[in-house]
């Protein structure tokens, strides 16, 4: 693996508070040497050019379904990371919910395994409780020892008060966060979209935003109960204002409250479903507008520390169904980049750093990832080189991921990625 | 941002797009009737004269329209009035028609509706007629065959020749004639009722009544029709009381209450009967020239007692036969159309 020297950039580093031209010298897959235009001197480094491109830290996506094991018609581990290096993430944490369940170090470590072909780093995200069946706690310090860096039964909730409050007791313990699905299930059954005129208009039955909130306040009652230690409530792809307005009360009470929001959740609404587009419809569903617009409004306030795709490939069959029979999800590596900065930065204004703080520093915080989601010297070689100012149209027939389950099926999107490097390897570009 | 797509009378995706670029929309035959929302007044203008010709036509000349043209119904479930009725229709034009439903086909063993659209249309059906227990379910048909397809009731969602043959009853009953417009139904004022949440024929009715100047009330209890119901479109109110909706109206519909969709809900009865039945005295005293319709199938003593179903004001078997009659029309209008799946290049021009 030769260093690469990339220069002439305009290297965007929101952890370390650089927002500049800077050149960056990659080496022994980390970062040996960040400085001025011209300064990095290295004879035998592979050159990248990047003027007038952006340099940042790859990107970090906390939720990502890659389903290996045991739904490799849908995506696997090397499809689903090589769509991610084609979105520029270096490091995708990988949901529990494949089959079976990922809830034991040997799935855990059969996730890292080289055999897998993984294209950028991935971090399993392990079932909270066996089998995902919301009873029993699965063995937490043996799972952070085997690589898992948070707990969830995502895809379902934790609904029990009591399983709850024992799995974010004993995650503290070891350190590990708790990743809440909010929904209350009591409330969606037979449910496909969210709830309101639309769902009437179609004949759908609706979730209501309650389902979301109630079970964020459950959650954070339970979480202020816990007097002796003091554990970590990570909200998965949040999508309501009701929601997000109890985990920004639960924080100004002191409480360890995080939360993710997916690009899909703030760049469509509800009436994107249009005549029943399964692409169109996951979990939690596409939200009313005033429900997005607080989406918005609580990245750029800073409620929202974390963009997260929820990349759910699912099969073109499974997709071509009855809306109310086909799952939940759409594909979201490719396109989140894109939309997030077509979105938040052009149309929203948000500056381009903060953006990228969104899709790196600040997830890798949450999970604290050490040294991702930054190109401070020391930090891990995983870099994403874009034009920011280049605007393209995603096809997914063009996509790395095995599925194409997209509603973003021709969009205009601002921001083309031209390399992205992975551990000092060059992953996509190039 | 969302490229452009053609009106296909969905809702507008708020956000504005930015871009020049076009992603092709699911071609659905123009023949289809999948919403009541999708014709324009024009378009039901002459679904409603055609059926005027087509039942006063001598039925020997009438059975040459469609000879041996192919119809599909594909019934996944069952159904007594609406099956029999597009049969009817069908087979009064000549068409050939097929029945597969869900007890009889390879539906039971897991087939997708996707292929067993296929196999039909490979079968040659020209337009396949579809009941099924899922929303939206023709859009899928629609799309994935290519072939015109009506809607025979899907789900909770509609009922779109159920909404045209009730139209078809009122205007006779106000003998307003066929050539419909904006205003034709202006002071017309007509109370649906019942179990309007599980209802596709109150959707297709209350999407379908106001665009020609009704006002529409929608009465029943909040578990049935929730207050969004109002919001289906400009014209519509929600009245509980309903013998006050009963005391402004000129037609009134009765729904069934759907105990197979009601899953969970704690409703009783008797409490229903007492505040919704339409019954002798109920209506005596306050609509005692409505006209009383019930789409069926009806349940005597429930919603409405045999007295008010076969009395003077009801017009449940004018509904029936005028059921056969518009189905006939939209079948013609189906089979006129040349289908997307078989347009080629120079020939795409149509009705
Ligand atoms: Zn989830």
């Amino acid at each position: 693996m030769n260093p690469i020297l990339i220069r002439g950039g305009h290297l965007v580093d929101p952890a370390a508070h650089v927002d500049g031209r800077r050149d960056l010298l990659l080496a022994d897959g980390k970062v040996a040497a960040v400085d001025m235009p011209g300064k990095i001197k290295h004879s035998a480094a592979e050159i990248i050019e990047a003027k007038g491109l952006v340099v940042a830290p790859g990107l970090v996506d906390i939720h990502v379904h890659l389903r290996e094991p045991g739904q490799s018609y849908k995506e696997t581990i090397a499809t689903g990371t090589a769509a991610a290096a084609a979105g520029g993430f270096t490091t995708v944490c990988a949901m529990p919910n494949t089959v079976p369940v990922n809830d034991s170090p040997e799935t855990t470590r059969w996730m890292q395994a080289p055999e897998r072909g993984a294209a950028v780093r991935v971090f399993p995200i392990a079932a909270a409780t066996r089998g995902s069946m919301g009873e029993n706690l699965t063995e937490y310090g043996a799972l952070k020892a085997a690589g898992a860096v948070a707990v969830t039964d995502d895809g379902k909730p934790i609904l029990g008060d009591s399983v709850m409050r024992q799995a974010l007791t004993a995650a503290a313990r070891v350190n590990l966060p708790v990743i809440q699905h909010a929904e209350d299930t009591r409330l969606t059954g037979g449910c496909s979209m969210n709830a309101g005129a639309l769902a009437f208009r179609l004949g759908l039955r609706g979730m209501p935003v309650q389902a979301e909130s109630g079970l964020v306040e459950r959650d954070i009652r339970v979480l202020s109960e816990i007097k002796d230690s003091r554990p970590h409530l990570h909200v998965a792809h949040l999508s309501t204002k009701a929601a997000l307005d109890a985990v920004r009360r639960a924080r100004r009470n002191g409480l360890r409250v995080t939360c993710e929001v997916t690009p899909h959740h703030f760049a469509l609404n509800e009436e994107a479903i249009a005549n029943y587009n399964t692409n169109a419809k996951m979990n939690p569903p596409l939200r009313a507008e005033a429900d997005r617009e607080a989406m918005i409004e609580g990245i750029i306030d800073g409620s929202i520390e974390c963009i997260a795709t929820d990349h759910a490939p699912h099969a073109l069959h499974e997709k071509e169904q009855e809306f109310e029979r086909a799952p939940n999800g759409i594909t979201g590596l490719e396109t989140a980049l894109g939309l997030s900065i077509a979105i938040l930065h052009v149309r929203h204004k948000l500056p381009l750093s903060r953006v990228i703080a969104l899709l790196s520093s600040q997830p890798a915080a949450v999970l604290n990832l050490k040294g991702r989601g930054t190109l401070a010297v020391g930090s891990v070689a995983d870099v994403v080189i874009f034009d920011p100012q280049k605007q393209w149209t995603f096809r997914a027939l063009q996509s790395k991921s095995r599925s194409k389950n997209t509603p973003f099926e021709g969009w205009t999107l601002q921001g083309k990625i031209a390399r992205t490097i992975s551990e000092g390897r060059m992953v996509y570009g190039g | 941002m969302p490229p452009k797509t053609p009106d296909r009378k969905s809702p507008k995706i708020e956000i504005q797009s930015a871009s020049v670029s076009s992603a092709k929309p699911p071609l659905i035959d123009p023949g289809s009737l999948l919403s009541s929302n999708d014709l324009t007044i024009d378009e039901l203008r002459s679904i409603l004269e055609l059926a005027d010709r087509l039942e006063n036509e001598d039925p020997t000349q009438r059975d040459k329209r469609l000879f041996k043209r192919r119809v599909s119904l594909l019934f996944y479930e069952s159904s007594t009035r609406t099956r029999t009725s597009f049969e009817l229709a069908a087979k009064a034009l000549g068409a050939d028609t097929s029945l597969v439903s869900a007890q009889s086909s390879s539906i039971e063993k897991g087939e997708s509706l996707k292929d067993t659209g296929i196999t039909l249309r490979s079968l040659g059906a020209e337009c396949i007629i579809l009941r099924s227990p899922y929303s939206g379910a023709p859009y899928l048909l629609a799309e994935t065959t290519g072939l015109p397809v009506l809607n025979a009731g899907d789900g909770m969602h509609e009922h779109p020749s159920q909404a045209l043959l009730d139209l078809r009853t009122i205007l006779r009953h106000l003998n307003a004639g066929s050539k419909v417009t904006e205003k034709t139904l202006a002071d017309v004022t007509i109370t649906i009722c019942g179990d309007i949440f599980h209802s596709r024929v109150a959707r297709s009715n209350a999407l379908l009544l106001p665009r020609l100047g009704a006002r529409v009330i929608l009465c029943g209890p909040l578990p049935l029709l929730p207050e969004t119901a109002a919001q289906l479109a400009p014209g519509i109110v929600i009245e509980r009381d309903f013998d006050r909706a009963l005391a402004q109206s000129d037609i009134v519909m009765m729904l069934r209450i759907q105990a197979e969709r009601l899953a969970g809900l704690a409703l009783d009865l008797e409490e229903y009967k007492g505040r919704y039945q339409a019954n002798t005295a109920r209506i005596a005293a306050q609509a005692p020239r409505a006209l009383i319709m019930h789409p069926g199938p009806i349940i005597r003593g429930l919603e409405v007692t045999s007295e008010v179903a076969d009395g003077p004001q009801s017009a449940i078997a004018q509904q029936v036969r005028n059921g056969v009659a518009i189905r006939m029309a939209l079948i013609m209008r189906a089979l006129a159309s040349n289908g997307l799946h078989d347009v080629r290049p120079g020939k795409n021009g149509r009705r």
